[in-house]
């Protein structure tokens, strides 16, 4: 640690976080490095792969392109901030009854963009998911179970709320 | 039998067994596992393809006392990377034989502090002139491997080739090539090391094969065998490429560790994995076909050869599966292959899910349609006419003794395409369109397990065992990397020993912990493994019977009394079985002869492409995969191995190009080495028909490696169907197709002007 770093805090996973570190290190290395986030994982550096994909303020990023100091004051969302109480996420159950995830390396990433997509827009067309996750690379699935996941997690959460609506009906 | 038998638990689409780690972000990869006092390893590599180190300096401007340097002189024991043919070093000794050659090793506390270091290592060389193309080295340019660059070669003979031809109603010959093909597993090659006097060595990392590891360091260390232990760690994707590189990397790490005195992790990032790392062997085949004038085969004669790179590596087994699929699912009575795998000034070529099958066929399956329209005659007729059907003998006069469904899979696949229907509406409309759609089709088997007396020679040993806190685990040294190894031997060890899945935890692999069942490759862990374990709960429910008083039935609370009993009476409860051979199989290494393989899984691709002649890109719009794999264990992990499979074809066939500049690999990034994105994959069909193979883990064959085997072909054939152009070689990016349309269009242009 350098006396020089300046402190930057952020907001990880609903946690404020305050870190010391080189401005211009990736946020990808602040999270798993500084924070031990490493459920964001890197793949190619260089914002190709999508691999290291999270949630800034909203917007979707490739976390290896993020200079930590350009997160000051954000709100960010990594996979460890998916699931809620020990519960999966529907995107997380999706993948996982779907056959969404195998190696496991780019579905962090995945997860993220996925959350993101479904966030915009909720009931995705099958070409809205395919130029959603185009940004993130999978070499296992070939996608179709990605698309899958999403298109059930999409069903289950209209279930939900539909349920929802009927129980407050 | 068991294979017939209903199931509770195989067949069912349980879970992933480490699902839930993999999507709540908690799976720990090598990448994401630190250990006390660990510094960070880099490699500085050779930048010429082929020369004599005359000298290594190192920049004064750093502080080398704060580093640990390792060379070729540091290696204990013999510096040799442990594979078939010890001829590769782990560090290049005075001469180095391919560009990204491993020379010296660096460690430091501070991984940002190795980059400016690797670039301060100045390295002077005598060049010496390489070789790159498997013409330059079979016409001995320059002797860079052996006596003559011939890594290695087979011979197939079978009938008499050389009486057909004068008497032959057609000969059809044609030279077909495939380029170099990347994993691109997301995850890039990665270990850590840790080296003590007393305790020896310890690798933890990315890969695949961790006796394959083992076998490699006790040699690099020149240490006993149990003092050296090797840890799968979660692994983010393989395909192959974590088979053999990982025994150079972990040698690196603990080399670095011995000298450090700390532990060393080493992780490449995405240009030095893609640039140092093995990738799938270029190919040339040469087919020269005799039928008679209906179309049946009466004689094949198939020259096949790989660029196999620098070292002999996995080469001769690479070349041992393309011989033994370059002919096919046909029945031929005569039929000659020669194969031979030639050493170039590039990085050793290496496994890659197929292993030599994907270019053998893609040639054979290009080559039918070739003789089909040299003929004048329907490509899919060609094929059914000669399929092979239960009975009949293959090249190697292998007979076909468990049941052949080509002639179905061939329907299937016709009938869910509606593949005559949609070649007439694109006969109508490409003429009117500058988007030229087509179908092409491509049949084949790949061969499940090892080759030949490979699995024998193996003698896998695997079981389960149930731990006094009342774990009943999986002991295999089989790893999972997305496959879903884990999923499927637990369901396979759940039905057998008649549990929960829940109940069942694989062990780690570690060779501290688990017998050596072998690689995991060559499709083998379900039909082979599996099988072991299935034995072997079955024969832990007679032990248990027998010492520890089961009864014919059991509840779960019964079967946990019973192993408490046992472990009693005999200290513990654990069951291991050895590999057993099929009956009746034989094999003639020399020759080439016999059973190639215990069993073959069987395919029919379809591809609809269309070519769009303003842009010169082709893209496949809807894929059908038809497939008998013996019995389908999980739908769902096989459904995705299929679909994972033909995507990482597509990209064989369309997208994926290797460029090298004096034998260093120029597009190695993501941003120029292309792979098909969640735009560019179809939408996948995929159709099993299931045949239980009694010898089978609850009569599985292989999966894994089929379905890379077709899409090439298959795309290739729908090109020539859509454009009337034939391609001999892939991929077949937008240059080069615009390469041979845009000549034809430049020539057309004045006409229409």
């Amino acid at each position: 640690m350098s006396a020089s770093w300046p402190t930057i805090r952020f907001t990880v996973n609903g946690e404020s976080r305050e870190v010391h570190a080189p401005p211009m290190k990736r946020l990808l290395d602040v999270l798993r490095e500084d924070l031990h986030l490493t459920g964001t994982k890197e793949g190619c550096g260089e914002g190709e792969c999508g691999s290291c994909s999270v949630r800034m303020n909203g917007e979707l990023v490739n976390s290896c392109l993020v200079p930590v100091l350009q997160a000051e004051g954000a709100d960010v969302q990594t996979v460890e901030g998916l699931a809620l109480n020990g519960k999966l996420h529907p995107l997380q159950q999706a993948f996982l009854d779907c056959g969404g995830a195998q190696c496991g390396i780019c579905t962090p990433g995945m997860l993220m963009a996925a959350a993101q997509l479904m966030e915009r827009n909720p009931h995705p067309s099958m070409a809205e998911i395919r130029e959603g996750l185009a940004g993130n690379l999978c070499r296992c699935t070939g996608f179709m179970r990605i698309f899958e996941s999403v298109l059930a997690a999409a069903t289950e959460t209209a279930e939900s709320v539909a349920k929802k609506a009927h129980r407050a009906g | 039998m068991s294979t017939t038998a209903k199931t509770r638990i195989v067949g069912a689409p349980v879970p992933r067994k480490e699902g839930a780690d993999k999507l709540l972000g908690q799976a720990r990869y090598v990448d994401d596992i630190e250990r006390e006092g660990m510094w960070h390893g880099a490699t500085v590599r050779s930048t010429i393809p082929r020369g004599l180190i005359r000298s290594i300096e190192f920049d004064r401007r750093i502080d080398w006392s704060e580093f640990a340097v390792v060379t070729a002189a540091d290696v204990p024991g013999e510096n040799q990377i442990q594979l078939i043919v010890a001829d590769q070093p782990c560090l290049a000794d005075g001469m180095v034989n391919h560009c990204d050659e491993a020379i010296l090793l660096l460690a430091h506390p501070d991984k940002h502090k190795l980059r400016e270091a690797v670039g301060a290592v100045r390295i002077e060389y005598d060049p010496l002139p390489p070789i790159f193309t498997i013409e330059e080295s079979e016409r001995q340019d320059q002797v860079v491997w052996g006596a003559d660059n011939l890594l290695k070669s087979f011979v197939l003979e079978k009938g008499n080739v050389d009486s057909v031809w004068e008497s032959a109603a057609h000969i059809v010959e044609g030279e077909y090539r495939t380029g170099a093909q990347e994993h691109l597993y997301i995850e890039n090659n990665g270990v850590i090391a840790e080296w003590s006097a007393e305790n020896g060595v310890t690798v933890w990392g990315s890969l695949q094969c961790p006796y394959y590891v083992h076998k490699t360091l006790i040699k690099i260390f020149d240490l006993p065998d149990e003092k050296v232990r090797v840890v799968q760690t979660e692994t983010g994707g393989a395909f192959g490429g974590k088979e053999d590189y990982p025994s150079t990397l972990a040698s690196h790490a603990a080399l670095l560790a011995m000298k450090s005195g700390h532990p060393v992790k080493m992780v490449y990032d995405r240009m030095e994995d893609l640039a140092a790392t093995t990738k799938r062997h270029p190919s040339r085949t040469r087919h020269r076909t005799a039928l008679d004038k209906d179309g049946k085969l009466l004689a094949m004669e198939i020259d096949f050869a790989t660029d196999g790179g620098a070292y002999a590596t996995l080469s001769s087994t690479v070349l041992s599966r393309a011989t033994l699929h370059a002919p096919g699912p046909y029945s031929c009575p005569n039929v000659r292959i020669r194969s031979k795998s030639w050493a170039t000034n590039k990085v050793p070529y290496g496994a890659f899910r197929g292993f030599g099958a994907p270019q053998a066929i893609f040639a054979l399956e290009r080559h039918m349609d070739e003789i089909a329209a040299a003929m004048g005659i329907d490509p899919v007729e060609l094929r059914r006419q000669n399929f092979l059907h239960d009975g009949d003998t293959t090249a190697t006069e292998q007979v076909m003794r468990e049941p052949v469904m080509m002639d179905q899979l061939l329907d299937r696949a016709l009938r869910e395409s509606d593949y005559y229907a949609r070649r007439a509406q694109f006969a109508r409309e490409n003429p009117s369109s500058p988007v030229k759609r087509g179908m092409g089709i491509a049949a084949f088997y790949h061969g499940s397990g090892f080759t030949g007396s490979g699995e024998r020679t193996l003698n896998s040993l695997a079981g389960v065992d149930v731990t006094p806190e009342g774990k009943v685990r999986v002991l295999v040294s089989n790893t999972e990397f997305g496959q879903g190894t884990n999923t499927v031997l637990t369901q396979i060890a759940a039905e057998s020993i008649g549990l929960d899945y829940d109940d069942i935890t694989m062990a780690a692999a570690d060779t501290g912990m688990v017998p050596n069942s072998g690689p995991t490759v060559a499709s083998r862990t379900v039909m082979v493994v599996g099988r072991l374990i299935e034995r072997a709960g079955l024969q832990l429910l007679n032990m248990l019977r027998e010492h520890g008083g089961l009864g014919a039935h059991f509840t779960r609370e019964e079967f946990f009394a019973a192993c408490e009993r046992h472990r009693a009476a005999k200290g513990e409860v654990r069951s291991l079985v050895r590999y057993e051979a099929p009956p009746g199989i034989f094999w003639d290494d020399e020759k080439y002869h016999g059973e190639a393989y215990p069993s073959y899984a069987w395919s029919v691709h379809v591809a609809q492409v269309a070519v769009d002649t303003v842009t010169f890109s082709a893209e496949v719009e809807e894929f059908w995969a038809v497939q008998e794999v013996g019995r389908v264990l999980h739908p769902v992990l096989a459904t995705g191995q299929i679909e994972g499979g033909i995507a990482q074809g597509i990209g064989y066939a369309l997208y994926e190009k290797v460029i090298l500049q004096n034998g260093h690999m120029a597009n190695n990034q993501m941003t120029n080495y292309i792979i098909p994105t969640a735009e560019d994959v179809p939408p996948i069909h995929v159709f099993f028909e299931e045949i239980p193979f009694q010898h089978g883990g609850y009569g599985a064959k292989g999966i894994g490696e089929l379905p890379h085997d077709g899409p090439a072909p298959a795309i290739v054939n729908a090109i020539k169907d859509a454009t009337g152009v034939s391609f001999h070689s892939i991929p077949l990016l937008p240059e080069d197709l615009f390469a041979v349309f845009g000549a034809e269009q430049t020539v057309e242009e004045p006409a229409t002007l």
